[in-house]
């Protein structure tokens, strides 16, 4: 074990995988020497040479169809984009071609090596083009995996279960906790399996769900609940798609109320995919409303950032609303 | 040139603008119209086995498209893409690689398909999404793929092959492979980003890619001159930094031997190379297409002359290597063989439902499979609704 930030833990992951099969390639916009504008892909290159870390041009849609070419080839590229919010460009390469690549061909031909990483999130004074999570746009493709790691550990397991996952996965990674987020790490290789919820803490009287950066803001909700005596089950979601809708359902049954937070614009964000699903589920056992804690429908401002965020007051009252409905 | 260096540029006093013709680039031909080789060009060596190789694959090409174009008319498939007037620029090519070289195509290359040998089982069971088709019924007539042909399944969304083909031949370089990637492309794809971000990174990253693009003077109903205003595709191809040649794409001798020294090239040096192949789209664009909505009479009559079987032909017959009464009897058995395939593939069953959720992951999710089951108890309900799948549920 040893104590690593959430960016130090990706690190690792990447120089176990690349040890690991020299398929592995890892590339993106100054990823190469450099090591990332993160730092993430540091000392790669240096450790396994320019064929297996680099640069590319500066074009997303050339770097997901490069990659998509070379996972088609057998080989298990690890791509970057610089920031969520410019992974659109890729759009069409990611939900056209990596996400429908085995099906179309009838299993011919596949890009189940494909792995794309990329930081999301707001809260660093990123604006507009620093601060989006565009999972939603994600989660609506089938054949495709979206996963979404909160922590220092999962981030490890979860991207090292990610590479080498018969089909092609989104990363999204919370750049907000890159350095905040520390935690103890195994230095060895382990995986963690995608698609499952983890249940952080165990309750009675309502469900706070969340993934990503925005787990540590229910957990701050669900303490502030806690002291007046209410008793919160914290669940993060860690995959998107598929997510782990019995891990859920079953709290839900358990505890009669649920609450959805996600940093993302309201509107057909996850976590209406996540509504509709408890309520045709457990529908018997709810006691009110679900509620939705969420960023507003407009695009990510620089300076009301602060209240433009699903913070932990705001999923706070939401809680007392549904404990009191 | 790589970084720019003011201390090393050549600088001039005036604000000298280079002129677009500047690059005029020529075209290779070794073949006039007639099949000969044209004077003072050397003659290319193509051995006897892969110039009727070539041969009788066009001619299967120009029976299958013609008796497809007539099913599909007749509502027997739902869609078909013929290649008239590119069979050269397409076979050819294809016999100027290896066979174990990754194809990449747009959609009008079933030549080089048929060229690496898929059968007419195989075409035909594509079209008809019957449950022998390797696709499992799931894309439309003509988005053919085959592992066993190293040629990539074809999808509909243009030019996103171009990038893929760069990072698929750089896998081959860092697998140390002799195997290089061929990517075919028409010019109006060459207009989406996707050439762009492909090209680069092949030239910047050094991937033993041949580009190889289909100039056919139209993408459905736009002409080339609508298409781009610069000296075709070509001259692109140079901007990058990558090796360029244009060749006649109705001369199949020039086409093959133009691919046999690109991919030399692509394989010794892991560079990229690009190709413009200038053609022209004899047939409609698609089953779907009318082109005298945009196009003379007149103006197709001329490029019909020019057909590049007919050149090719020509050339074989000049070198003692066909017979064409032997020919002839050769078109008439592939004519039956394909009315046969026809027949026979469209009495093949649709696969089964359950491939509506395979393979959209390499294993079915569970709410995949719970999906499936509701749709099964649905159909189940309804069965006279749902004649093709109901009477076949368990």
């Amino acid at each position: 074990m040893a104590q690593m930030n959430l960016l130090q833990a990706i690190n690792s992951a990447l120089d176990i995988a690349m040890a690991h099969n020299d398929g592995v390639v890892v590339f993106g916009e100054d990823v190469g020497q450099f090591g990332g504008v993160f730092r993430a892909t540091s000392h790669l290159q240096e450790k396994y040479g320019k064929g297996r870390c680099f640069n590319t041009p500066l074009t997303e849609q050339g770097i997901a169809g490069f990659a998509n070419g070379l996972a088609a080839q057998g080989c298990y590229p690890v791509a970057e984009m610089q920031f969520a919010d410019y992974i659109f460009p890729a759009f069409d390469q990611i939900v056209n071609e990596s996400a429908k690549f085995r099906y179309r061909s009838g299993n011919e031909f596949h890009v189940g090596g494909l792995t794309i990483r990329s930081p999301y999130g707001g809260g660093i004074a990123g604006g507009l083009y620093h601060s989006q999570s565009p999972e939603g746009y994600f989660t609506h493709t089938p054949g495709l995996k979206v996963v979404i790691p909160s922590n220092p550990y999962q981030a490890k397991g979860l991207l090292l279960s990610s590479i080498f996952d018969d089909d092609p996965v989104i990363f999204f990674e919370p750049k907000r906790l890159y350095r905040a987020a520390v935690g103890e790490v195994p230095e060895d290789e382990y995986r963690l399996p995608l698609g499952q919820a983890q249940v952080l803490e165990e309750g009675q009287d309502i469900t706070l769900l969340a993934w990503g950066a925005q787990v540590e803001v229910i957990q701050k909700a669900a303490q502030l609940a806690k002291d007046e005596g209410m008793s919160c089950e914290v669940i993060d979601l860690c995959s998107l798609l598929p997510w782990d809708q019995e891990t859920v359902v079953q709290s839900v049954i358990k505890t009669g109320r649920l609450l959805v937070s996600h940093e993302a614009p309201l509107t057909s964000g996850f976590g209406a995919e996540i509504a509709a699903t408890v309520q045709e589920h457990a529908f018997l056992h709810l006691e009110a409303p679900i509620a939705r804690v969420c960023g507003l429908d407009t695009p990510f401002p620089l300076v009301h950032e602060k209240e433009y965020l699903p913070d932990h007051l705001k999923v706070f009252e939401a809680i007392k609303y549904s404990l009191n409905y | 040139m790589s970084k720019p260096d003011l201390a090393t540029i050549q600088a001039v006093p005036d604000p000298l603008f280079i002129h677009e013709d500047a690059l005029k680039i020529s075209t290779f031909q070794v073949l006039d119209e007639t099949g000969n080789v044209i004077q003072g060009i050397h003659e290319p060596h193509l051995e006897k086995d892969v110039a009727l190789r070539i041969y009788h694959t066009m001619q299967f090409v120009r029976v299958l498209d013609e008796r497809m174009v007539a099913a599909q008319r007749q509502g027997r498939i739902s869609f078909y893409m013929q290649c008239l007037g590119e069979e050269a620029a397409i076979i050819a090519s294809a016999a100027g690689l290896s066979d174990t070289d990754m194809i990449m195509s747009q959609y009008r290359e079933h030549g080089a398909l048929a060229y690496r040998g898929f059968t007419l089982e195989e075409f035909m069971n594509q079209m008809f999404s019957n449950e022998c088709d390797l696709g499992k019924g799931r894309q439309m007539p003509i988005h053919y793929g085959s592992q066993r042909c190293h040629f990539m399944t074809v999808s509909s969304p243009l030019a996103t092959q171009i990038p893929q083909a760069a990072g698929y031949a750089y896998g081959q370089k860092l697998k140390g492979a002799d195997a290089c990637t061929l990517c075919y492309f028409g010019e109006g794809a060459a207009s989406e980003g996707d050439f762009h971000a492909g090209m680069n990174m092949a030239a910047v990253l050094k991937t033993p890619t041949i580009f190889f693009c289909r100039n056919n003077g139209y993408a459905i109903s736009t002409a080339a001159d609508e298409q781009y205003v610069g000296d075709g595709i070509a001259c692109r191809g140079v901007g990058y930094g990558m090796k360029t040649i244009r060749v006649d794409g109705f001369d199949a001798l020039a086409v093959y031997e133009a691919t046999r020294v690109a991919r030399e090239h692509a394989c010794q040096h892991n560079e990229p190379v690009l190709i413009e192949a200038i053609a022209y789209r004899v047939g409609a664009h698609s089953t779907s297409d009318d082109p005298s909505g945009y196009r003379t009479k007149d103006e197709e009559e001329k490029w019909q002359k020019m057909d590049p079987v007919k050149r090719f032909e020509d050339y074989l017959l000049q070198k003692g290597w066909i017979n064409l009464s032997e020919e002839e009897k050769r078109i008439e058995a592939l004519k039956k063989d394909v009315l046969q395939a026809v027949k026979k593939a469209e009495k093949i069953d649709k696969p089964d439902l359950d491939q509506l959720i395979e393979d959209v992951y390499q294993t079915p999710p569970k709410h995949l499979k719970q999906q499936l089951q509701h749709l099964k108890d649905h159909i189940k309900k309804y069965p006279r609704h749902y004649p093709t799948t109901a009477s076949r549920l368990d």
